[in-house]
Parts: C-alpha cells; structure tokens; sequence
C-alpha cells in the first residue's frame, strides 16, 4: 500500500440496547473534538444484519465515514466474532484511536481487540482529552470513584478506551449530514464460534429486585432504630425504589437478611442512591461503585460514606428521611 | 487425559478499607498500610468453582498475583476448599497493567495447570474495577471467554451459562477449555471460620513462583511492559462537586430539591417541581 494513512478516530457502533444507551452517538460527539486537535476524521464501525438504520443515525451524528460489514451470520452480538472482525479492520486501516462504549458487551469486547492487537486499554473512563504531545489522555475512576487516574498509551497503537454511558453529549441529529460508507464483506476463514447464544431475550422484571432498582435507599445503624429504619420503606415507595441496608442493621434485626447490600450481600448499580446513616465500611461501599449518583445522610460529616457522596447531607438520618418524606408527598401531584 | 475436572481460579487480594491511604506528594497508593481480603467477586468465582467440583468432582488450584502478604488469601480460598495455592509474587511483576497482568497469569496457568477445563475470574475488582483481566486472560490463553456469569450448567466438555448483558439475558454455550468471569448476583461465598483459615496450614504448602520459576524475561513484566502508563492519580473528592448541605431537616429538603429536583425527578420520572402557589 502506497502513501501515508489517513489518522482515524473510530468508534464502535453497539447499537444493541439503543434506545436505553446512546453512547454511541456520545462518543461520536467527543470524537469529533479530539479529531479536531490531531486531524483525524471519525469513523463508526458496524456489524451485524440490518445495520442500514444505525449507519444513517451515525452519518446523522458526527461520523464522517462507517465502516459495515452485514451478514446474517452476524444477527447475534458475538463476542468472538465481532472481536476478531474488529482486529482484521484495525490491523488493516490503522486507526490512532478506538472508543467503544463501557456497555457490558463493549467492556468484554474492548479488551478482546486490545489484547489481539497487543495494546492498551483503559477501562470506564470517565474524561477524554488530547494533551500537548498529541496523546489521548483517557481519565478513569479507581477505588470506587475515590480516585482518578489520567492514563496513556505512549507507544503502542490504536489507543483504546471504553467511556462510561453519559459522560459526553451527543451532537444533534443532523439529516443534512453526509459520511462515505464502506462495505466490508464478511471474511470466509473465521474460526467456528466456541461461544455461542443459544438465547438473548430482552430482561424483563418481575418484581424489581434490590440489584436492578434505579433508586435504592439504603440504612444504616445511623437510622437508630427499627421503627425509623422502617420509615425508608415509605421514601422508597415514593421514590419508586427499593430499600438496602448494612450488616448491623441486618444482624439488629431492622429488616430480613434479603436486603445486605455489600460484600456478603447485594451489589446495586441505581442511578440515584440515599444512604442514611451509613458509615461507609468496605464490605458496604464495595457494592456501591456502580452508583451513579449518590446522596447521604450522617451526622458524622467525616464518614467515609460522606467522603464517597455526591451530595453530602450533615443531619441525624431519621429527622432528614421524614422531612423528604413529607416534601416529597406535598411535591408529587397525583 | 484423566477425566477429572480440573479448575483455575484466579483471584486478588483487594484492601479492606473504603479510604486507602494515599500518599498526594507521589500520587501513589499506600497498599502495604491496608488490610487485604479477597476480592468480592473472586470469591464468588471460588464459590462457583466449589459448587461445580462438589457435583462433578475435582481438582481446584487458586491462583493470585501480588506481594508475599496476598498468601493470605490463597489461604482463605483454601480453607473455604481450594486443593492448592499459587502465588505468583516478584518485584518485576509490581505494576502490571491489564495486558501484562493477564498476560504473566497465562504463563503461569499454563506452566502449573497446562490441561485445565475451566478458568474462573471475579467479574471485577473493586480497587481497580476495570474487569478486563478476564477477557484478556481468555485471548492469551486462546480459549473462550464469557463475561459476568451468573450461572453455570456442565455437562461433558460443553458449559451452559447464563448471564445479564445490556438488559438482555443471555444462555450461552461454550466449548471447554475455557473461561468464565463471575458476577456477584449468585453464587454467594461459604462462611469460613478463623479457625479453617489456621487449619489450611497443616492442609499444605503455597507454590510460590517468580518471574525466573516461570521462565519470564523480566523486560516483558510489570509497569515498564505495560502498554499504558499512568500519568497522575488524584483524589477527585477534591475536584469532585462534593456538594455539603446542612440547616435544619427542612432547609436541607427544600436546597436539595431547587439543586437536584430535576436530577431526581429524571429518575423517578416524576414531575417534583414545586407547585406553582
């Protein structure tokens, strides 16, 4: 092959669970900027059966070229194949940089293709930036969000990230938008799938459970008693959420063994999370990292559970849980 | 080939405590100040393993990379019912990123437990929470990988599994050998006493290997291996918009909800604006 290759940003298209996920088109945003400071174009790249109507929505969104390959035997998101397909791609064009969304296929996915094309990766970043050498500067969270880490990759190529859900804005959906689309065709050679769905059905509740709940409230021993403790049941009725608690609460008898949230117990992942009265012990932040906003109530402004929240409340739990209660009652209209 | 089972589990020793002690003038972490334990989802993965050799029978041999003081938790996985212990511990091995990481635990799985069925991980860590020693673990040792299982069926030489991914729930099946990382969904670990963790030293001694025992060029080890490099740690506490409210009972409700009512509305999917008056 002749001549220098065009630098590229890619971004790959998991469109699986769409309509709750657009971290694609986050990223194709955030690709555009970083593309600007290195002059490089971005790309999305796309495979399974169908895909017409993703690749417009990404012209629509900021990628200037979009790399498909279609076949029926992609119907199914896997992860063997779709990673192979990816290092053949990249192996070919080169790319400076690959983002893919931290979805939980993209979080298995991403390291796959790193590790085949011998290269870095850095996980759930939560900042990306391009710093003065020309590097991606990939900002990710440790420690349960205790700590940030800026990370590099120096030498090695494509710099890869995956990025948390929500972290950039998605650009507007432009109609006007014009990107090339490439069509691969589906290699013949590739290895027999040793992983394969047998079936992938869409997850639906019966009940919402502790671990699935988008607002979870949960208790510690700063509640002060069973009685008050109790009182988190009604918040949560009116929050639509569900009710956790610690090991005291639990070994204090407050409430059933069920709702341990921690080490022992469950791990919940809301996007809203109250916690009262708790002061934060590992065993209980542990299950805690994939909280995305947290608001805690504690005497103790200290508490390492304070340290961890978003919003930091400095009250006894009790009185603050039935001032909620009460606001939210007057707030919410029937 | 023997019939017996044989499982690989690979686990780390995670601190104890929710604030690590954190050293800002060289941005590094205090590890040596903190209490260890085993990684929540490692041991989910041990229970998991032990739940399959209980029906199948078989052999489990639990290995872990880190400093010498990480032995505990291989003591730990043996007393809950491990059969051995690996330690891989090395100066040349500190600060491995993912790549290395999975990369130096292949050699020593396939060096130790060459004809293993079935490799099984934690889903994630939650010091560095980056899940991606799993997978990658998988791609070294050429074998299939599947993510956050949380529930395994044998039968022969196929794995029947189960996971949540993306709101879906899939069934997979997977051809041995191969490789599973555990979520923490189900699989909950056995309780074990202090008094089992002192009995696994009569039980038997922990192999513990260096770079040299595995036969590593040292070069391909630890940070200077790795394809990544931290440029800076901080505490983002600090940065973070750690918002501090207090007042009475009331005051604090009415802030938060001028603050962060659209915030917690957007969730609810509730109008919780302040009715007009």
């Amino acid at each position: 092959m002749a001549g220098k290759k065009e630098r590229s940003i890619w971004v790959f298209g998991d469109y699986r669970d769409y309509f709750e996920n657009r971290v694609t088109l986050q990223l194709l945003s955030r690709a555009n900027e970083l593309a600007g400071k290195i002059k490089a174009t971005v790309a999305a790249v796309v495979f399974g059966n169908n895909v017409d109507e993703w690749v417009g929505e990404y012209i629509a969104h900021g990628a200037r070229k979009v790399y498909v390959i279609e076949d029926p035997a992609l119907q199914d998101y896997s992860m063997e194949t779709y990673s192979i397909l990816m290092e053949r791609l990249a192996r070919k064009h080169e790319p400076e940089i690959i983002l893919v969304g931290a979805t939980t296929f993209g979080r298995e996915f991403a390291p796959k293709v790193a590790k085949k094309l011998g290269t870095g990766l850095t996980a759930d970043c939560v900042g990306l930036d391009i710093n003065k050498e020309g590097l991606l500067v990939q900002m990710a969270p440790s420690f349960g969000g205790n700590l940030l880490a800026e990370i590099v990759t120096p030498v090695h190529r494509p710099q890869m990230s995956t990025v948390r859900p929500g972290t950039f804005q998605e650009i507007p959906h432009d109609n006007q938008a014009a990107g090339d689309v490439i069509r691969v065709p589906l290699p013949r050679d590739l290895p027999k799938d040793r992983l394969r769905v047998i079936s992938a059905k869409r997850w639906e509740q019966t009940g919402q459970r502790l671990e699935d709940a988008k607002v979870v409230v949960c208790g510690g021993r700063g509640m002060g008693s069973r009685a008050k403790y109790k009182k988190l049941f009604e918040l949560a009725e009116l929050l639509g959420g569900e009710v956790g608690a610690t090991r005291p609460v639990v070994y204090s008898k407050w409430v059933d063994e069920e709702a341990l949230v921690g080490q022992a117990g469950k791990q919940v992942a809301p996007e809203v999370l109250f916690s009262f009265g708790v002061s934060g012990a590992i065993q209980h932040t542990a299950a805690l990292s994939e909280a995305d906003f947290i608001i805690a109530v504690n005497k103790n402004a200290n508490a390492a559970m304070m340290k961890m929240a978003d919003v930091a409340i400095v009250a006894d739990a009790g009185q603050l849980c039935t001032a909620l209660i009460r606001e939210l009652k007057d707030r919410i209209r029937h | 080939m023997s019939d017996i089972l044989k499982l690989v589990v690979c686990i780390k020793q995670v601190p104890a405590v929710s604030e690590l002690p954190w050293d800002a003038a060289t941005g590094t972490l205090k590890r040596d100040l903190a209490e260890g334990m085993i990684n929540p989802a490692c041991k989910h993965a041990l229970e998991a393993a032990l739940q399959l050799k209980e029906r199948h029978g078989g052999r489990i041999v639990v290995f872990t990379m880190g400093p010498p003081m990480a032995e505990e938790v291989l003591r730990e996985a043996m007393a809950m019912g491990a059969d051995q212990g690996v330690l891989l511990t090395d100066r040349a091995m500190a600060g491995a990123d993912t790549s290395v990481t999975s990369f130096t635990l292949a050699r020593a799985v396939a060096g130790v437990c060459p004809d293993f069925d079935l490799v099984m991980c934690g889903n994630r860590t939650i010091d560095s929470e980056t899940a991606q020693v799993g997978p990658q673990l998988a791609e070294e040792l050429k074998i299939p990988g599947a993510a956050n299982v949380h529930q395994l069926t044998l039968s022969g030489k196929i794995l029947r599994l189960e996971r949540l991914s993306d709101n879906f729930l899939e069934t997979l099946e997977m051809d041995l050998p191969g490789l599973v990382t555990i979520s923490t969904r189900e699989y909950f670990p056995r309780y074990v006493s202090m008094e089992g963790i002192q009995d696994t030293f009569d039980k038997g001694t922990i192999l513990s290997l260096g770079a040299k025992d595995l036969g590593l060029d040292i070069n391909l080890l630890g940070s200077k291996a790795s394809p990544t490099r931290i440029l800076d740690v901080y505490s983002p506490t600090a940065k973070k918009n750690n918002v501090v409210l207090k007042g009475s009972p009331k005051k604090i409700v009415e802030e938060l909800f001028t603050r962060f009512g659209d915030k917690i509305g957007g969730v609810i999917r509730k109008d919780i604006k302040k009715a007009d008056t």
